[in-house]
């Protein structure tokens, strides 16, 4: 009989089950099981291992979150003990600048985050209605890449919106921006309102639609 | 490798890997690394797709339901994710550097001789030494999760040896720009 499936696999973590020892096993051996993954708990703001964060730009950030997270763990790596041990090898001299440089990295990139915060607020999206002939419209999307949006998965999920073409292509002044086939500069702007799928973070008041009409020369 | 690699103009396209050419990864992975076919079936189902990322300079990653597990260089060794390698440490050698050096190997430096050799470092000991080109997990003094992936560039022998100059080159680290790519 074939070996009963476990129907409800969505509980949580699996037991860890010990590795099967190869051994004096009386009934043949049981198929192997794969061994578990090693859990590693990385860190909600700089995204290293928790015990990486010394080395990155947000230490004062990623303490306060970790503190919130687990004060055990937290204990672990900033307790008095813990960081006396964790200069390890290095000279107490190199251990000094070691902590200097941290503290300037993270200032510069505290500041550079704000800086790119600002203009990330300030960058505009222009939703262009284009006219192709009388009865076709194209709609083309510029500036969501400033808000950290990658154009061609927001051109997919346009596609699949509207059931129709959408392509990430270069206007003419050579940035990049998204073109939808159809008039659905309306429904775009709903979408980024309503912070729909990818459209996330963007303040409604930098979105302007704008009309570009095809000019008649015979009119 | 994975310096200024921007996901939206390095990346070429995706395609499905065909199964013969899976097949050939697979027994290739089983080969390079250490590890068990049962627990690469938990990482990499044979049901599962494998896709290939085409990136710049012949670089390949290759996805399992959008997560980069393996990458490669032209048709060099295939390497484990830093995220794969932190599940399943064991596949790769180990070789580990100095606290003084953590913060040069993630600023993105080739590691030199000497980060191995000091006290706070290790190199396998003679009978498991690796020969140059081999790849290895490396770790670093005081941690416990690996902190980069890379090729040793000398023997490890020689690393002792020598004892100058660079003696293995960084592939991956925490922090470039193949860790910040969750899914593709
Ligand atoms: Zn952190």
């Amino acid at each position: 009989m074939p070996a009963k499936k476990n129907r409800d696999k969505s509980d949580k973590v699996p037991a860890a089950e010990p590795a099967p020892v190869a051994s004096e096993e009386a009934e043949g051996p049981p198929p192997p099981e794969p061994k578990p993954p090693v859990q590693v708990l990385y860190c909600g703001v700089c995204t290293f291992p928790v015990e990486y964060c010394e080395f990155g730009e947000h230490i004062t950030r990623c303490k306060e979150w970790l503190q919130e997270k687990d004060i055990d763990v937290y204990n672990k790596y900033y307790s008095e003990e813990a960081l006396q041990a964790k200069i390890g090898t290095l000279s107490l001299e190199a251990q000094t600048k070691l902590e200097k440089d941290t503290a300037k990295k993270e200032a510069k990139a505290e500041a550079k985050a704000d800086a790119a915060l600002k203009k990330k607020l300030a960058s505009q999206i222009t939703i262009k209605r284009i006219e192709r002939n009388k009865r076709k419209h194209v709609t083309a999307i510029h500036g969501l890449e400033a808000f950290g949006i990658d154009l061609k998965k927001a051109a997919k999920q346009f596609a699949s919106k509207f059931a129709t073409g959408a392509s990430v292509t270069k206007n003419p002044q050579g940035q990049e921006e998204i073109v939808v086939q159809g008039d659905v500069s309306d429904e775009v702007l709903e979408m980024i309102e309503g912070e729909v799928g990818l459209l996330k973070g963007i303040p409604a008041d930098n979105v302007e639609i704008v009309e570009e009409k095809k000019k008649k020369g015979g009119d | 490798m994975f310096k200024k690699f921007q996901p939206s103009t390095d990346i070429a396209g995706q395609t499905p890997v065909k199964s013969s050419v899976q097949r050939s990864i697979r027994s290739a992975v089983l080969e390079q690394w250490k590890i068990e076919p049962e627990t690469l079936e938990a990482v990499w189902p044979k049901k599962e797709g494998l896709v290939h990322v085409k990136c710049r300079e012949h670089i390949s990653i290759y996805t399992v339901r959008g997560e980069p597990i393996f990458f490669q260089h032209f048709d060099g060794p295939i390497y484990p994710t830093l995220r794969l390698l932190h599940k399943y440490p064991y596949v790769l050698p180990m070789v580990r550097v100095d606290r003084g050096a953590i913060r040069f190997l993630l600023a993105g430096a080739h590691m030199m001789c000497p980060g191995f050799t000091s006290k706070g470092g290790y190199l396998p000991p003679a009978d498991e030494a690796l020969p140059a080109g081999a790849p290895v997990a490396i770790h670093a003094e005081g941690k416990e999760h690996a902190v980069g992936v890379g090729i040793t560039k000398l023997a490890t022998e020689d690393i002792k040896k020598v004892n100058k100059g660079v003696g293995v080159e960084i592939t991956t680290h925490i922090g470039d720009d193949l860790w910040a790519i969750k899914a593709l």
